[in-house]
């Protein structure tokens, strides 16, 4: 076993493109969710309207890169007006029933052969990035330290991915600690009291939507310039499990929660990747308990216990305060 | 403001000044007084076959403190509800400092000076105490999400509030308890908090529900002597009490509900000789013990 290897692989994920966009569709993700109390279990479909919207804009229609960009932006804001117009009047659960269907939904409909002339069906759409790695002042090559190297392309994509990132967390941090984010936690603890108090929850309740969504949007096209194309079965429903994986993992309800939950989950499942690979080729784990094609399962399911594990021992996640977790209102 | 508990200024110490307004208005159901602020003319609320509500006409004075009381499943808190907003009416017509208030959403009843409290308190576990009387300021610019962004817009205005709310808390002896999460205080505590946090959001008229439900006897008395004294400083308040005693105490005016109508209305001393309300109200309470606390849904 190398454990050089393995701890490699680890931090390359950790740190890599992936893990900046989950990072940033996460942040969506609490402030619908950590801050507002939205259950919105459908933040992959505004992942994927963003995605498609830039691939759809620049592959089918020869539009240029800040078009799509747009256009992912303002299909992001649609959708989520689309959503929050008739269930955010009612309760929490509603919207979490609503945007799961929406989520699927969305992911079927852009793979349908009705839609194929311009989302590409199954096939999906390609050839809508090379605007972007145009625009990339780094020379062609690998770059990094030790074994911890990656493509000059990887790179542009870590670079603007997790400036996204830090811009996003100032933004949160500054709209958090202002009266608005004061209104978005009281909607959160009790609407009841927001609104006797002359607050019109509705109103914040979309605007948290809206602006969530716009950032998982943005997460979903940066997802897709990485891979270079887009398929809808990219963007199925486990996306947003995972999402809320490493949102609790993190701590809902933090800036830097989503950040901290990303970087750990994909180093800890590529971790358990490579471990297991190697333990498998060194003839420490018998290739009849688990094959080599079976690690992507297992290491699932192992970070499945962790989160159990860590949802009972430390339920406020990493970053979170028990303290304040258990306060309750009466 | 002065940082008064009510041990001195007890109830009924002022309710003179209140009741003065009020002299000379004939003690029956539905009576027209001389300043309303508050008038409701026609309101009904149903549920299913049952009429929660049947209010034909009902007025409240200005400045004075009125006391609306009636048996369990009387119709006061879904009379409450109704006008601040928080349940639809079927029904009827109420407005509010001369305007039409009609069907108006709790936020937008707030805002126009009509504020309530609720049977169970509510405030905000996980915002601080100052928190929590920030968030009742009325106008806040921060509170729109561009202007948010930029403190400058806002950190002035905020100064003033936290001083406005700081002035609040020590009233209420809330003060050393500023940056303390709302979820840490004793019960009593938060029902000081919400009524604070209540005032903070500038009311023209307070609506407070079962203020003194499983408060101590201790508290009763300075919760007292703070809702007369804001009724001397010119605050409408109205509220709905099971405790006689309380009632007798501090209201300038008691109106009576049962069965979801008014049945009688006038000073307190003339209440409980009322018929009507001997029938209604005081008759019920020999064979069925009130109890407190869970009555109607919210």
């Amino acid at each position: 076993m190398d454990f050089s290897v393995i701890l490699s692989d680890a931090l390359r994920s950790g740190i890599g493109p992936i893990a900046a966009v989950y990072a940033l569709a996460a942040m969506g993700l609490n402030l619908h969710f950590g801050y507002t109390g939205l259950l919105n279990f459908g933040q992959v479909g505004f992942m994927l309207v963003g995605g498609y919207g830039l691939a759809i804009t620049v592959s089918t229609y020869d539009g240029p890169m800040w078009l799509g960009v747009l256009a992912g932006v303002a299909c992001a804001i649609v959708l989520a007006l689309l959503l929050g117009l008739p269930t955010l009047r009612l309760r929490a659960d509603y919207l979490a029933i609503t945007t799961i269907a929406a989520g699927e939904t969305l992911r079927l409909f852009y793979r349908s052969s009705w839609a194929e002339p311009v989302t590409g069906g199954v096939f999906g759409l390609q050839r809508f990035a090379k605007d972007f790695y145009d625009l990339s002042p780094i020379e062609r090559g690998t770059y990094g330290v030790w074994l911890v190297r990656f493509s000059s392309r990887d790179l542009w994509v870590m670079i603007v991915g997790w400036s996204l990132v830090v811009v996003a967390a100032v933004l949160l941090a500054l709209l958090i600690h202002s009266p608005w984010g004061r209104v978005i936690r009281s909607v959160r603890e009790d609407e009841v009291a927001a609104r006797s108090l002359g607050k019109n929850v509705y109103a914040y309740k979309m605007q948290s939507l809206v602006l969530g969504g716009v950032i998982g949007a943005v997460a979903g096209m940066l997802q897709a310039i990485q891979v270079q194309s887009v398929n809808p079965d990219n963007f199925d429903p486990g996306v947003t499990f995972f999402l809320y994986t490493l949102l609790v993992l993190g701590g809902a309800g933090r800036i830097l929660g989503p950040v901290v939950g990303s970087i750990l989950f994909w180093f800890v499942l590529s971790f358990l990747d490579s471990a297991l690979r190697q333990a498998i080729d060194a003839e420490y784990i018998s290739p009849d308990l688990i094959s080599t094609s079976e690690v992507g399962a297992v290491r699932f399911a192992l970070v499945g216990v962790a989160l159990i594990l860590l949802v009972a021992f430390r339920p406020q996640g990493i970053l979170g305060s028990r303290k304040e977790m258990l306060l309750s209102d009466r | 403001m002065t940082a008064d508990t009510g041990g001195s200024s007890g109830p009924g110490a002022h309710a003179g000044t209140g009741t003065g307004r009020l002299s000379g208005v004939v003690p029956e159901p539905g009576v027209r007084k001389p300043d309303p602020l508050l008038v409701l003319d026609q309101v009904t609320r149903a549920f299913g076959g049952l009429v929660a509500v049947r209010v034909e006409h009902l007025e409240m004075q200005r400045g004075v403190i009125t006391a609306l009381i009636g048996p369990n499943g009387a119709g006061k808190t879904t009379l409450f509800n109704v006008v601040s907003g928080f349940d639809r009416a079927d029904g009827g017509r109420w407005s509010f400092d001369g305007q039409p208030l009609t069907g108006s959403p709790a936020h937008r009843v707030a805002r126009r000076g009509l504020v309530r409290t609720f049977q169970l308190t509510r405030t905000i576990a996980r915002l601080t105490v100052m928190e929590n009387m920030l968030l009742a300021a009325p106008g806040q610019r921060g509170e729109r999400v561009l202007p948010a962004l930029l403190r400058p817009l806002w950190r002035g205005q905020e100064r003033e509030f936290e001083r406005r709310a700081d002035e609040l808390l020590d009233r209420f002896r809330l003060g050393p308890l500023r940056d303390d999460h709302a979820g840490t205080l004793s019960g009593g505590q938060r029902k000081l908090l919400e009524l604070a946090r209540a005032l903070m959001a500038r009311p023209v008229m307070i609506m407070l529900d079962e203020p003194m439900a499983g408060v101590n006897p201790a508290l009763t008395q300075s919760l007292l002597g703070h809702i007369t004294q804001l009724r001397d400083e010119g605050l409408t308040v109205c509220f709905v009490e099971h405790d006689m005693d309380v009632v007798m105490g501090i209201s300038d005016w008691v109106a009576v509900m049962a069965d979801g109508h008014l049945v009688a209305e006038g000073p307190p001393h003339t209440i409980g000789r009322n018929a009507a309300v001997v029938d209604a109200y005081l008759g019920k309470r020999h064979d069925e013990p009130e109890a407190t606390g869970e009555e109607e849904k919210e």
